[in-house]
C-alpha cells in the first residue's frame, strides 16, 4: 500500500497549513480517460482499421502531454484550513480558490471508489448548507489523511478542539447481508425485473416470433430495474449505524464504500416506508433528509445512489427506535392521527385508508401511499414554509391539501385532502407551532446554520 | 379587516391576515396585452391559411374563433390578477394566487434565504417588478409579480432585513 508522505508545503505567511493531494491523484483522475482511449484504440486495431504501430505512436505522443498536464494540475492544487474555513486552491492558468465555511458543514463523507480502494486512496465529500451539489470534493487523499481530515473538520464544525482524538463510537445497528438481499428481492425494482423476465420467457415459449420485437422493449426495462436493485444491494451492503459525539455515523457499500456522518440536529425530516411485500416480515425502511444531500446539480445521480437511507431495512420496532433517536425524543409515529373526511375517497380511492395526519408541539406526522405506506415526520423547528393548495376538484368537495416544505429531497410531509376548514386551521396552527419551535431551537445549543 | 367587499372572487380560503394587497393594475394591462398580442399573431396566421385553403367562409370562422379566444383570455387574465394577493404579517409573509388551482403560501421571515427582484422588458417599461422568495426548501414558491418598482424595492429590503434578524439555524 502506498504510503508516500504528502509533501508539507509551508505557506509564506505560515498562518495556514497547506497540503497537497496524494501524488497518485492525476493517475486516478486521468486513468479513466486513458482507459477509454486505450479501449477505443485497441478496438480499432483489432478490427484492422488501425495498425498496432500507429496505436503505439499515438499513445507515445499523447501520454506525455496527459501526464504533464496531470502533474501540473496536481502541483497547483492545495488545500488547507484557514480561519474557520476549508480552502481549496486549484487551477493552472486560471486560479480558483474555493472557501467552505465550516460552520455550515452538514456532513462529511469518506468515499472509496473501487479503483481508489485498490491504491489505498479515498475521497472526501462535504455536504454544505445552501448548496445543491457536493461542495469541494477532495479527491484523492490517502485513507489515513482522509479520515484524519474528516475528524478535524467535524471537530471544528462542532466547535470542539482540533486536537482531540476521534470520539469513540457505539455501534447501534448492523444490517445482516441475508436480510438486505431478501429485502432487495422483495422490493419493487427486483419484482419488476422478475416479472419482465417471466413475460419474456412466456413469450418465448408461446410465440417465439414475437420474442425479437419484445426483446427490444423488454431488455432495457429489465436492465433498468435490475440495475436499480443491484445498485441498492451494492450501496447498502454491510450497513452499519453507530453513534458518536459527532452525530450518527453510517457506513455502507461493497465496491464503493462510504462513511457518512450526520451531526446531531441536522436532520430535516424522516420518513418510514413500509412496502406491502415487507409487511409480512415486519420490515421497514427509514430515510432521512439532511440539508445538503440535495437532488440538484451534476452529482444528482451519484447522490441518489449515496442513499438517504438511515436504515435500509429493519424490524419495525428498531425503525421506530431509530426515528425517535434521530429526532431527539420519543417516537412521534405514536401520535394519534386523524383521517381525512370520507368524501376524500373520491379523489384518492386507493390510498385513502392510509392517509392521516397527527401533530403535537414538536412534530407533524403524515401518512400516505397505496402499496407502500409512507410515514413522514417533520419537526416543527425544521419547517421552511407552509403551502395550502386546492385544485378544482378539491374545491367542489371543499377539501384542500396542506404541504410542509423542508430542506432536502426525499421527504414530503403533507395533509392531503383535508376538510377545508380543518386545513386552514392547521395552516394557522402550524405557523404558530413552527415559530415557537424555531425560537426554542435557536436558544438551544446549536450554532446557527 | 377581511377583503370580502373588495374581492369579488369568492375565495373559499379566507385567512384573516389584515389586508390582502394586490399587484398594480398595470400588471393586468401587461397580461392582457401579452395574451392579445399572441392571439392576434396566431389568429392572423390561421385566417391567412384558412383564406388560402378554403375560402372566405373559413377565414371568417377563423376570425370568429380568434375573437372568442381573445374574450376568454381577457376574462382569464382578469381572474388571475384578482386572485393574486400578498400580506405582510408580523412574523411571516402570505402569498395567494391561482384561479383553477388556488394556493396560499406562508413563508416565515426567518426562513427566507434570499429575495429576488426581477423585471422583464415590458415590466420595466411600465415600472413593475416581480419579487421572489427562496427558502432552503426547493418547493417554496412564493412570488409576487406586478409590484411598483418602489414597492418591490421596499419589500425586498424589508424582507432581507427581517430575514437577517430572525434567521433561524438549519
Amino acid at each position: 500500500m502506498t504510503s508516500a508522505a504528502v509533501p508539507h508545503v509551508p505557506a509564506a505567511d505560515s498562518s495556514a497549513e497547506w497540503r497537497r493531494l496524494h501524488p497518485l491523484t492525476p493517475l486516478l483522475r486521468g486513468g479513466r480517460v486513458i482507459a477509454i482511449a486505450l479501449g477505443i484504440l485497441a478496438d480499432r486495431s483489432v478490427r484492422g482499421g488501425l495498425e498496432p504501430r500507429w496505436v503505439l505512436a499515438i499513445l507515445a505522443g499523447v501520454l506525455p502531454f496527459a501526464l504533464t498536464y496531470g502533474w501540473l494540475s496536481w502541483r497547483a492544487t492545495r488545500y488547507g484550513l484557514v480561519g474557520g474555513d476549508l480552502r481549496l486552491d486549484t487551477g493552472i492558468l486560471v486560479h480558483r480558490s474555493r472557501r467552505v465555511p465550516l460552520a455550515r458543514l452538514q456532513a462529511v463523507d469518506v468515499v472509496r471508489p473501487p479503483l481508489a480502494r485498490i491504491l489505498g486512496l479515498a475521497e472526501l465529500r462535504l455536504e454544505v448548507v445552501g448548496q445543491g451539489s457536493t461542495e469541494a470534493p477532495l479527491a484523492y487523499l490517502s485513507e489515513a489523511d482522509a479520515h484524519a481530515l474528516r475528524v478535524r473538520l467535524l471537530a471544528l464544525a462542532a466547535g470542539r478542539g482540533e486536537t482531540e482524538p476521534e470520539s469513540a463510537e457505539n455501534v447501534l445497528v448492523q444490517v445482516p447481508t441475508g436480510v438486505l438481499v431478501a429485502s432487495v428481492l422483495l422490493g419493487a425494482p427486483a419484482i419488476t425485473a422478475g416479472v419482465l423476465v417471466a413475460a419474456g420467457a412466456v413469450a418465448a415459449v408461446v410465440e417465439p416470433r414475437v420474442l425479437l420485437g419484445l426483446a427490444v422493449s423488454l431488455v432495457p426495462a429489465m436492465a433498468a430495474s435490475g440495475g436499480v436493485a443491484v445498485r441498492r444491494l451494492l450501496t447498502e451492503y454491510g450497513f452499519t449505524v453507530a453513534e458518536s459525539e459527532d452525530g450518527l455515523r453510517l457506513r455502507h457499500g461493497l465496491l464503493e464504500t462510504r462513511a457518512q456522518t450526520i451531526p446531531a440536529g441536522r436532520v430535516q425530516a424522516v420518513r418510514v416506508l413500509e412496502p406491502v411485500l415487507w409487511r409480512r416480515r415486519g420490515w421497514v425502511r427509514v430515510e432521512v433528509d439532511v440539508a445538503g444531500y440535495g437532488r440538484s446539480g451534476r452529482d444528482a445521480a451519484k447522490q441518489r445512489s449515496a442513499t438517504s437511507a438511515l436504515l435500509p431495512v429493519a424490524p419495525i420496532g428498531l425503525g421506530s427506535a431509530m426515528v425517535g433517536r434521530v429526532l431527539g425524543g420519543a417516537d412521534p409515529a405514536r401520535l394519534p392521527r386523524v383521517r381525512p373526511p370520507r368524501r376524500a375517497r373520491l379523489l384518492a380511492p386507493l390510498s385513502w385508508h392510509n392517509l392521516a395526519v397527527g401533530l403535537d408541539s414538536g412534530h407533524l406526522v403524515s401518512t400516505g401511499g397505496w402499496l407502500r405506506r409512507e410515514t413522514a415526520v417533520v419537526p416543527w423547528a425544521k419547517v421552511q414554509s407552509l403551502r395550502l393548495v386546492q385544485g378544482p376538484l378539491q374545491r367542489r368537495l371543499s377539501l384542500a391539501t396542506l404541504h410542509l416544505d423542508t430542506a432536502g429531497g426525499s421527504v414530503a410531509a403533507a395533509g392531503r385532502h383535508r376538510d377545508l376548514a380543518d386545513a386552514v386551521t392547521l395552516l394557522e396552527h402550524g405557523t404558530v407551532l413552527a415559530r415557537r419551535a424555531r425560537a426554542a431551537s435557536s436558544h438551544g445549543a446549536l450554532p446557527p446554520r | 379587516m377581511t377583503d370580502g367587499a373588495v374581492d369579488p372572487t369568492p375565495t373559499e380560503i379566507r385567512i384573516l391576515a389584515g389586508a390582502w394587497r394586490r399587484p398594480a393594475p398595470r400588471l393586468l394591462t401587461v397580461w392582457r396585452l401579452q395574451s392579445l398580442a399572441l392571439l392576434a399573431v396566431l389568429g392572423a396566421m390561421l385566417t391567412a391559411v384558412a383564406a388560402l385553403v378554403s375560402g372566405v367562409a373559413a377565414a371568417g370562422a377563423a376570425l370568429a374563433c380568434t375573437a372568442a379566444a381573445s374574450a376568454v383570455a381577457w376574462r382569464v387574465s382578469s381572474a388571475r390578477w384578482r386572485a393574486w394577493g400578498y400580506a405582510e404579517r408580523s412574523d411571516d409573509l402570505l402569498v395567494r394566487r391561482g384561479v383553477l388551482v388556488r394556493r396560499v403560501s406562508v413563508v416565515p421571515y426567518g426562513r427566507m434565504q434570499f429575495v429576488d427582484v426581477s423585471a422583464g422588458p415590458l415590466d420595466r417599461r411600465l415600472g413593475l417588478a416581480t419579487v421572489s422568495l427562496h427558502t432552503a426548501a426547493a418547493a417554496s414558491d412564493a412570488h409576487i409579480p406586478g409590484l411598483d418598482s418602489a414597492e418591490a424595492t421596499r419589500l425586498r429590503d424589508r424582507l432581507a432585513a427581517l430575514g437577517e434578524t430572525r434567521a433561524a439555524g438549519l
